[in-house]
């Protein structure tokens, strides 16, 4: 990384526009706090914020602003690592859950919203994290994490509201318009409203990116990482930790048939057309957990922190083809026959070579949901009945089936439970 | 008269729109009812079921940007012929040549566009539990939606026949060699022999069958275009329509029971 040159001056220029819509959003969030919910000492505290946004832009439309600090960087770049990451991100996750009357206070989350934009505006004048971040396919990632963010915080918000209500004994607010109004205009108005924006928001971006187009196809030249669609990044960051198989094809249609299954599995018949969690934590946080943290969070990391060879690299890391990562993961049956009785592995029948695996499986997926049936769910499994029940548990194991793994190849360095090469049998 | 009233009197426009503007209650009910786009709505809606915090408005975006990859799709099938020979540059004159050349980037962003608005429209769907009864059925047809979607996004990603595209349907489309008992190097294929003879090998295997080649080549390119522009495209008109129509008949939009 060199910084001796600074930062170019088109880049400057587009942080502090950034900087300077901040410094209008707090400006307009202080007038808010003022005029509607009459808290002064919010309005002051958001007025001083839109004036540090504003210097910001100042200095950089200028192009006089400053790089990222470096330790910061540094910092950043030495912590993180798909371990650091992924348990992150649960533990954020999990915080949110549980503090979502704290975090979706409009004060609060603006708080969050604001840092997110200022570090974005930092991050953006490290070469290396700007190169990878506005690569043209890469801008919908971008857009995906503010919505996703923006709308997880408005639903929270009103599930908040709704559960306060719920709990004094009043009907959801959105039970409160039961009034009909004609979809002539009322309707067909929004939609020509929504057309024509999302028209001028397709335009712009035509305008603004061109479409990406790389050299003529080679069967030659294979590039470094080779990638699928975004889309696809979390399926392939699951590669890491099973074999196509699984990742590529199993896993997946569970996916589409759990969603699928999903209306006929849950029995809850509560929280039927308005936002609410309480009424529906273990459907809300579950679907949450699949949603945001093993979908959106993989594609982020596949995306954006998985170079060459998919090692990973922090967000200002360059992408060196060179790095080193060593590879000593060690299969379940080196460390029964190996480690546990000092045999070796090599001429034995697969059959007896796997048998511990095989167990495990076997008591993962046959053993364990009748003991769950019995003790941990058992009010679950009772209101269910039978099919019902054994779906969900299924649906849920081979959910976490990439978080055990992950957990094994981190803590053990385990590579495969199964290890059946000959039969491209590996789990 | 004003010229207003002169042409909404004329016969013409009296036998395209078959009532008065829309201005009293009573044109208003009709223009729903007459007007064969207008009438997938109700006539009349409850109010907090169409309120924009509620229904984020996601469910209209991803039709209205279906509609909008259908038209600048056709357009841009004008331009593009899906050979080894033509394919690249095609899309290399779109880019430096054509007048309308700006049609691919509304195409492709388009299609970003509406896989993240597919997502979170089922996100919401699934946030005010919209999906319970009576409404099982159309969350089912949601998610095939979700994955024609996904597909039809994936199949046009291989058309500019760069570098990008090969290698992304490559990773992606090598996930099939792995599928169990339909990929040659998936899990229980080897088992498929009949009389010393392998059933299931990389000419016969799921991967096969997606490409129509041994790997990503011209076959895989027709494959791909006929998939994307013809197949799949009125797959998914097919489902939405089934999907607007079970959404009128489950009971309109959604809205606390």
């Amino acid at each position: 990384m060199d910084h001796s040159h600074g930062v170019p001056g088109a880049v400057q220029v587009g942080i502090g526009l950034l900087y300077l819509v901040a410094t209008l959003m707090n400006i307009g969030f202080a007038l808010y706090q003022n005029q509607v919910t009459k808290d002064k000492l919010q309005g002051m505290i958001w007025n001083f914020v839109a004036a540090v946004f504003g210097i910001h832009a100042v200095a950089y439309l200028a192009q006089s602003g400053w790089p990222i600090f470096p330790w910061l960087e540094q910092f950043i770049n030495w912590i993180m690592g798909p371990t650091v990451y992924f348990v992150l991100a649960c533990l954020a996750f999990g915080k949110f859950i549980i503090f979502r009357k704290h975090f979706t206070t409009p004060h609060v989350a603006w708080a969050w919203l604001m840092f997110a934009l200022w570090f974005s505006g930092q991050a953006m004048t490290n070469p290396n994290f700007k190169e990878i971040i506005t690569k043209p396919d890469n801008v919908p990632i971008v857009l995906l994490v503010f919505s996703v963010g923006f709308l997880t915080w408005l639903a929270m918000r009103k599930a908040v509201i709704n559960d306060e209500r719920i709990a004094r004994g009043e009907p959801p607010m959105e039970k409160l318009g039961e009034d009909k109004v004609l979809v002539w205009p009322d309707l067909v108005y929004t939609e020509l409203i929504a057309m024509i924006i999302c028209t001028v928001i397709l335009i712009v971006w035509a305008i603004v990116l061109k479409a990406p187009l790389e050299q003529p196809a080679s069967s030659a030249k294979i590039p470094n990482p080779s990638k699928a669609p975004w889309y696809f990044l979390g399926l392939q960051e699951m590669l890491v930790y099973y074999d196509p198989w699984m990742a590529g094809v199993v896993l997946p249609t569970f996916i589409v048939k759990g969603l699928i299954a999903l209306p006929y599995i849950d029995f809850n018949l509560k929280g039927n057309g308005y936002y609410t969690f309480k009424e529906r934590a273990f459907a809300v946080t579950t679907f949450l957990f699949g949603f945001i943290v093993l979908w959106c969070v993989l594609i982020v990391l596949g995306t954006f922190l998985r170079g060459p060879n998919w090692n990973f690299f922090g967000p200002f890391e360059l992408w060196d083809p060179h790095k080193n990562v060593p590879l000593n993961n060690i299969n379940l049956s080196d460390y029964f026959w190996l480690m546990g009785f000092g045999e070796a592995i090599e001429g034995k029948h697969w059959l007896i070579r796997e048998a511990p695996g095989l167990m495990v499986v076997f008591v993962y997926l046959v053993v364990l949901p009748p003991i769950i049936a019995k003790t941990v769910m058992r009010t679950f499994f009772i209101r269910m009945g039978f099919v019902r029940f054994m779906l969900l548990v299924t649906l849920i194991q081979f959910m976490a089936c990439l978080p055990i793994k992950m957990v094994l190849r981190w803590v053990f360095n385990l590579k495969y439970i199964v290890f059946i090469p000959e039969y491209f049998f590996n789990i | 008269m004003s010229i207003g009233d002169y042409i909404r009197n004329s016969q013409v426009w009296k036998s395209i729109f078959r009532h008065p503007a829309p201005r009293d209650r009573r044109n208003r009910v009709v223009v729903m009812l007459t007007n064969v786009f207008l009438h997938l709505h109700p006539v009349s809606v409850r109010k907090s079921g169409i309120e924009l915090s509620y229904t984020w408005c996601m469910g209209g975006i991803t039709f209205f940007l279906f509609l909008v990859e259908t038209v600048t799709g056709v357009l841009l099938m004008f331009y593009y012929r899906p050979t080894l020979e033509h394919a690249y540059n095609d899309i290399l004159s779109l880019r430096d040549v054509t007048t309308l050349g700006i049609l691919r980037e509304l195409h492709r962003w388009g299609a970003h566009a509406m896989v993240i608005t597919i997502w979170l429209h089922m996100y919401r769907v699934f946030l005010t539990g919209s999906y319970k009864p009576p409404r099982e059925f159309n969350w089912g047809v949601g998610v095939i939606l979700l994955v024609l979607t996904l597909l039809l996004s994936f199949t046009g990603y291989l058309l500019p026949w760069d570098q990008l595209a090969i290698w992304a349907i490559t990773v992606g489309s090598n996930m099939a060699r792995a599928t169990p008992f339909l990929g040659n190097e998936g899990p229980g294929a080897k088992a498929l022999v009949i009389g010393g003879v392998e059933l299931i090998h990389s000419g016969s295997d799921a991967r096969f069958l997606l490409l129509g080649a041994r790997f990503v080549g011209e076959a895989t390119l027709l494959r791909f275009y006929v998939l994307h522009c013809v197949a799949l495209p009125l797959a998914a008109a097919l489902l939405i329509a089934v999907h607007f129509w079970r959404v009128r008949k489950d009971g309109g939009i959604s809205g606390a029971l």
